[in-house]
């Protein structure tokens, strides 16, 4: 029995989303980010906003997502998407923006951009992916490291007295009257993919119904910066990163 | 008939933003601009026209709104003074390095630093050659009078769609400010999104449709000889623009022996120096460059055979008489005479620095 035997319309349970691009992605095997990307694909997909989707890339191991989403994209400057957003958004009010950020870009270098852009609750999708670490630079400590996690900057474990407090930035920006929806989620177990999927779908919705800004962040695994296996990243995460960041809904309006 | 209204440099570039169907205007305050974003406010242009104005929280993110409104080929535009204008050279450098065009005026004022409010012109080696990282050019056009504060806006935007390049209107504090009867351009609709589509359809983001690719804005090029490639193919662009948009402005060179070279506000006094060199005796000429980049260096060179000296004279510590230096190449003395931290010379002042300079 050849594959193409097996592989009939009727067999087919499930099929890679066209909004996927073929392009072999470039992330470490275990990251996180490749689950992310696909789900936004589905969405807009299932959607059917494919023709009017414009997706923001970040500086980080992420500035890649515009050759894996077939979309138009913009690759922003590091921390400045959420100002790029802010413009196309306030240009298009037809369109559905949404910028994809890690946690140094978002949290660390961009605090000023999203910080207002969620403030003036621009109608925007925020997809923000806290793995606590600089991953493309190398593993060096990131504003949401945890106190103690060892990374290249950090080699003996972040204190608080040389490098302060991880940065709750989701809790600071569900304090903002700008936004609408702010939630965590995760992608560790097919659960959590569903969830996650569901939440990104919430936002998108949102943008269209002008309600604010919209914030999914996705506290994900970088087991390379991290330097333990995909199935001991995800148990760290669970472990570790879960108590400073819990998943669920801070903010549904 | 055209309208004729007198108003100050600053409130000019704002109705001449509206009238040439700007899209978006993304500000951040700081004086001697801010009446630019004022002027915006209170005409209210999102009733009429619908281009979008907004107060940024710095000059970082709205020049990075910039970047957002021009990839989806739009003609957005921002105003800074001086310390903004450091601020937004990250995001120029990227811009140039997308190919996205934009209009930043730049109201210059006196640095270093946070410097002084008054009118300067020590924003040249960051407009022409450069402020941020890599190898790129900014179009430069510089007014000396408020009319053409209306016009290059329009210019501007045209140079930079042409090219697909930022372009900088370079004034200073006392374009800015100084009132002047102007002549208002005439009222264009903003583009509608299929004109968008004829100028810019095929590289902007406007939404990937199943008759095309996708659309990509970026400025990342990990790969030597791809980065390479794309310098290269920088390089050919400017090298047109200086072959094809150099723009400036003579007066008396014809015959003259000393030649004084001026522009924005200053080239306005330098002109009262010329006519009070001339009732002397003393037969001085006026080069006025109206773009700065590009610079006209073959009109300086076409000169300078016939000239005895040249005098840079601008309200710097010596930027643009480097540029002199490299047109003329060493075959005509060029002599600098700058007032510094907002101080403005008057046209005797010039003249006399003309006759010291030159042992007249």
């Amino acid at each position: 029995m050849t594959t193409q035997e097996i592989i009939k319309p009727a067999n087919r349970v499930y099929g890679k989303t066209p909004v996927l691009t073929d392009t072999v992605m470039h992330y470490c095997p275990g990251c996180s980010h490749g689950a992310v990307h696909k789900l936004i694909a589905e969405v807009i997909e299932e959607m059917n906003i494919q023709h009017k989707t414009i997706g923001i890339s970040p500086v980080g191991c992420a500035v890649f997502a515009y050759n894996y989403l077939h979309i138009d994209w913009q690759q922003a400057a590091h921390g400045r998407a959420p100002a790029l957003a802010t413009a196309a958004k306030r240009l298009n009010p037809d369109k559905y923006i949404f910028t994809y950020q890690g946690d140094g870009d978002l949290a660390s270098i961009g605090t000023a951009e999203i910080i207002h852009a969620c403030n003036r609750g621009e109608n925007i999708v925020v997809i923000f992916i806290n793995n606590a670490i600089y991953g493309m630079t190398g593993g060096q400590m990131a504003p949401t490291t945890l106190i103690g996690q060892i990374t290249s900057t950090t080699p003996y474990g972040r204190t608080v007295e040389l490098n302060g407090y991880p940065l709750r930035i989701t809790e600071l920006l569900a304090q903002l009257d700008g936004t609408c929806y702010v939630t965590r989620q995760a992608v560790h177990t097919p659960g959590a993919v569903r969830k996650t999927k569901r939440a990104i779908r919430k936002a998108f919705e949102n943008s269209a119904l002008k309600k604010g800004t919209s914030f999914v962040e996705v506290v994900g695994t970088c087991n390379s910066g991290w330097k333990l296996t995909p199935v001991e990243a995800n148990n760290w995460m669970v472990e570790h990163m879960f108590p400073a960041y819990p998943p669920g809904d801070l903010k549904d309006r | 008939m055209a309208e004729k209204v007198l108003k100050k440099g600053n409130e000019v570039i704002a109705l001449a933003a509206i009238r040439c169907g700007c899209d978006g205007y993304f500000g951040y305050p700081i004086t001697p601009q801010s009446e630019v974003m004022e002027t915006l406010m209170e005409e209210k242009p999102w009733e009429t026209t619908g281009m979008v104005v907004l107060q940024a929280e710095s000059e970082t993110s709205s020049i990075n709104m910039l970047y957002g409104g021009a990839s989806c080929g739009k003609k957005v535009m921002t105003s800074s003074s001086s310390p903004g204008l450091s601020l937004m050279c990250e995001g120029l450098s990227y811009l140039a390095g997308a190919e996205l065009p934009c209009l930043v005026v730049n109201v210059v004022r006196g640095g270093p630093g946070l410097g002084t409010i008054q009118p300067a012109q020590s924003d040249y080696f960051q407009a022409t050659k450069g402020g941020g990282h890599g190898d790129y050019h900014l179009i430069v056009l510089a007014p000396s009078s408020v009319q053409e504060m209306n016009d290059f806006v329009d210019l501007g935007f045209a140079l930079a769609f042409k090219y697909r390049n930022p372009a900088m209107i370079l004034a200073d504090g006392i374009v800015g400010q100084m009132m002047e009867k102007v002549e208002l351009s005439p009222l264009k609709p903003r583009w509608t999104d299929a004109e968008i589509q004829q100028i810019a359809g095929d590289w902007a983001t406007t939404g990937k449709t199943t008759d095309r690719p996708m659309h990509i804005i970026t400025s990342l090029a990990l790969d030597a000889d791809v980065a390479e490639r794309f310098n290269e193919k920088l390089i050919k662009k400017y090298n047109e623009i200086r072959t094809k948009e150099v723009r400036f402005e003579t007066i008396r060179c014809d015959d003259a022996d000393y030649l004084l070279v001026a522009y924005g506000a200053m080239a306005r006094i330098c002109q009262e120096t010329v006519a009070m060199a001339r009732a002397a005796g003393l037969k001085i000429g006026l080069l006025r460059p109206i773009t700065l980049f590009p610079y006209p260096t073959a009109e300086l060179q076409r000169l300078a055979p016939q000239l005895k000296g040249i005098l840079s004279v601008e309200l710097s510590a010596g930027q643009m008489i480097e540029d002199i230096r490299l047109a003329v190449e060493g075959r005509t003395p060029v002599k600098h005479y700058g007032r510094l931290g907002g101080m403005v010379p008057d046209p005797g002042q010039v003249l006399d620095a003309l006759k010291q300079r030159f042992s007249l």
